[in-house]
């Protein structure tokens, strides 16, 4: 296979790099987060209807005459489909059955409830903590982990590039205001083993030329190690993002938010194990030393 | 080393067949499924309603703090003990003045390892209260493990009400944990509408008897009270005349005088006796049955009731009777409990959501099926067998812990698939460069699989421990999607160092004079 030259490009990369970090950070100060029912506290339905004369504007004003709070309906899937969340949080009380009886006086009672969540202030918030806490003890746990199995300049490598794509994948959720709920967290964290799977999988092949070649710069080497498992980092990337979009297809509405974070995750992270991970050790100026040293202790 | 012995090909070949033969069972009805195990689908799949429920422990401190005040007024009476403005404060402390001649004493009856008002908790190296002492004031507190205690004792009994009102209600095979010290976890499958459950759970059901009077009593105090729809406000005296307690059965019933649904109830000795006694004294007043600060009816006593039974008669429909009589029958609860998160799937949302994933689990794994094979040839042929075993071996462990899948679980196999043939990839690769300077395949081969180890394993567990931090922090649904992940990773990691190599070995060393292998 022809080599390309990627370390030619670092410096290129790492500038669009740097401006997609900045631009995500000040998203996420400036515009937030869309915190679903899960993180915000308050209530979710899904909603199915046969009648084609319910439009969603007319259960848009059925819904704000309910005294709910907040509320926002918009289609869910198919076009039948309708998701209404409001803040009002269900309570002992017969929420449901009010808003069911009110529905059927406006709107007619050809309609289901196929879904309902309802979050409480207190949940909401141990959730978004424990959500917080957990991408932040996956990301110690990497660096850790890298920083067993190699050197701090590698374990410093790869959580760079983890920042990179979590904060840019946050990023885009903020930008596109797409929701954020459980299973965007979940995505997340497996955004980071898998951004972390392929990054380890180059440096490896780093600290091996490392160790082979005590005469050629680092500059050079991680270009070599890039080129050497191009094709497995392309082959697996395809392979998950094939995983992925059928799941986004094909997985039905609830996987949509899910199986997006992961595609965009899984894209920056190939990216970020190239043109992140090793120029950082470029940088860091690693060379043969760097790992033998550590054999001495 | 491309050899394999034969006993390890035997144990390889049956430990997959059990594997498999467990995931099949799932789809075949199962009369002869020796083991009897089965996936579990989880709530967002065949519907349900899951509701997390917390106790509000307030009212039952200050209760415990009130008997406290009157056991120290007693106790103190009978050491002889002068205290004054003995008294609760703030809902949550107790509080006197003394002299201070008596400090020794008290001390030593408030602070002692045996002392009768504080308990001591050896366990918790801890009494039951935090005594403060300024000057001549006393102030108690319940300390830390005090309010542990009387959480997690009013979390026993709440847990016990709820397990006989949810499985009185006939709920099909109701899940009920504790959740930390203060929360109930109630799991209801097949149950789309927990309204009529919300309701029996929402009630405290705390039951009294007490008589409707005209003024404002003095000995026993009064208080306004009205009742449940609303229609009539009057003055109860705070003379309990038989309480919830007193009930050993509830049922309700038709009136056929009347054709009135009622609530026939049957009391016990004591609250016959007591019954007996007030209703003989009490002809021509009304008697308020009072449930959880509200009337459910006032009927005029006629004649004295001695029999220890009797019945209430309020407006029942049928349903409303037979819930009435179950939150009777079940007891009340130590306090009141909120429901704090709820989560609800309809049948057919569940229906349409396993559809789904199965489409996108066969979609998805076509599509990776095909591009191996485009990638690799035989070589893909053999990674996209190992990949069906490894499918097979994941869905056969999970149903061999009879594990919950979830529509995030779904995913994560899914992703498995997606994700699995990073191994093989990453070994078959290796073996191409092996290649390039070794003309001997089987040495090429055996290299390649060593020198791709350390890449492979680290490769995984960075995906594992990403499903173990999800496992321990995520709830519910996502749970299965670590688990799904982490058991995805050693099948995976199975399927690849002894299928994969096992059947890469036979093609290796049957073809090792061709020219070119992968």
């Amino acid at each position: 296979m022809k080599k390309i030259y990627f370390n030619k490009f670092y410096k290129l990369f790492n500038i669009i790099s740097l401006f997609l970090v900045i631009v995500s950070i000040s998203l996420l100060l400036f515009k937030g987060l869309n915190y679903g029912v899960d993180f915000k506290g308050g209530t979710l339905i899904e909603l199915r209807t046969n009648n084609d004369q319910i439009s969603i504007s007319k259960l848009r004003k059925s819904f704000m005459n309910m005294k709910l709070g907040d509320v926002s309906v918009k289609q869910f899937g198919n076009k039948n489909d309708y998701l209404i969340k409001f803040e009002k949080k269900n309570n002992n009380d017969d929420m449901i059955l009010s808003i069911k009886k009110d529905l059927t006086k406006s709107i007619g009672s050809d309609f289901n409830f196929r879904r309902v969540e309802s979050v409480g202030p207190k949940i909401s918030s141990e959730l978004l903590k424990s959500g917080i806490l957990a991408i932040f003890l996956s990301l110690t746990a990497m660096l850790f982990y890298i920083w067993i199995r190699f050197e701090w300049q590698f374990s410093l490598g790869a959580i760079i590039a983890l920042f990179h794509d979590v904060i840019i994948t946050l990023g885009f959720f903020s930008l596109f205001n797409l929701e954020i709920n459980l299973s965007i967290v979940a995505a997340v964290l497996t955004i980071v083993g898998y951004s972390m799977n392929d990054t380890v999988v180059i440096y490896d092949r780093v600290r091996e030329n490392l160790i082979k070649f005590s005469d050629i710069k680092i500059y050079d080497l991680s270009n070599t190690s890039i080129n050497e498992t191009l094709s497995r980092t392309i082959i697996t990337s395809i392979t998950t993002l094939l995983a992925l979009v059928s799941i986004y297809i094909f997985g039905g509405e609830i996987l949509k938010g899910f199986s997006l974070a992961m595609i965009l995750g899984v894209i920056f992270g190939t990216y970020s194990s190239i043109f992140i991970a090793n120029p950082v050790l470029v940088s860091l100026r690693v060379s043969q030393k760097s790992i033998l040293k550590e054999d001495k202790d | 080393m491309l050899y394999f012995s034969r006993i390890r090909i035997y144990l390889i070949s049956l430990f997959s067949l059990v594997f498999i033969y467990l995931a099949v069972s799932n789809f075949i009805s199962s009369d002869d499924n020796f083991l009897n195990k089965k996936i579990n689908l989880g709530l967002d799949l065949q519907g349900g309603s899951y509701l997390l429920l917390e106790i509000d422990n307030s009212p039952v401190i200050t209760q415990k703090l009130q008997n406290t005040v009157s056991i120290l007024r007693k106790f103190f009476k009978d050491k002889d003990i002068d205290v004054n403005n003995l008294r609760l404060e703030n809902t949550d402390t107790v509080f006197f003045n003394f002299l201070p001649k008596d400090l020794k004493k008290i001390n030593v009856l408030l602070d002692g390892d045996d002392s009768e008002i504080n308990p001591y908790y050896p366990q918790y190296k801890s009494h039951q209260f935090e005594i403060n002492i300024l000057e001549n004031q006393i102030r108690l507190k319940f300390s830390k493990y005090g309010i542990i205690e009387i959480k997690n004792s009013s979390l026993d009994q709440a847990l016990e009400i709820v397990r006989r009102r949810v499985d009185e209600a006939g709920t099909n095979e109701p899940n009920i944990l504790k959740r930390g010290n203060d929360r109930i976890l109630v799991e209801l499958p097949g149950l789309d509408d927990p309204l009529r459950i919300k309701k029996l759970l929402g009630k405290t059901a705390n039951l009294t008897f007490r008589f409707i009077i005209q003024n404002v009593e003095e000995t026993f105090g009064s208080e306004k009270i009205s009742f449940e729809d609303g229609s009539e406000e009057v003055i109860v005296s705070k003379r309990i005349i038989l309480s919830g307690d007193n009930l050993l059965d509830a049922q309700p019933q038709m009136d056929n005088q009347t054709n009135e649904t009622v609530v026939t109830f049957t009391l016990d000795r004591v609250g016959a006796k007591r019954f007996g006694k007030a209703t003989t004294s009490g002809v021509g007043k009304r008697l308020a049955i009072v449930l959880d600060g509200k009337i459910v009816s006032a009927p005029v006593i006629r004649s004295a009731i001695v029999g220890g039974n009797g019945q209430i008669s309020g407006n029942f429909t049928f349903q409303s009777a037979t819930d009435f009589a179950l939150l009777l029958r079940s007891g009340a609860l130590p306090a009141p409990l909120n429901i704090i998160e709820e989560r609800t799937v309809g049948p057919d949302l569940g229906q349409d959501s396993i559809n789904a994933g199965i489409i996108a689990l066969l979609i998805g794994f076509l599509l990776v099926i095909l591009f191996m094979f485009y990638k690799y040839k035989i070589f893909g042929l053999i990674a996209n067998v190992t990949l069906i075993i490894n499918l097979f071996i994941l869905i056969g462990i999970l149903t061999l812990f009879e594990a919950t899948l979830t529509l995030p679980g779904i995913a994560g196999i899914i992703l498995t698939v997606g994700m699995a043939v990073d191994a093989n990839v990453l070994i078959f690769e290796r073996i191409k460069e092996e290649s390039l300077n070794e003309k001997n395949h089987i040495i090429a081969f055996d290299s390649g699989y060593q020198r791709s180890k350390t890449a492979v394993l680290d490769a995984n567990i960075t995906t594992l421990i990403a499903a173990v931090i999800l496992f321990f922090m995520g709830s519910g649904p996502i749970k299965g999607f670590s688990v799904t992940l982490g058991v995805g990773i050693f099948t995976t990691l199975f399927s690849v160092y002894f299928i994969s190599r096992l059947l890469t070995s036979l093609y290796v060393i049957n073809n090792k004079h061709k020219v070119k292998l992968i």
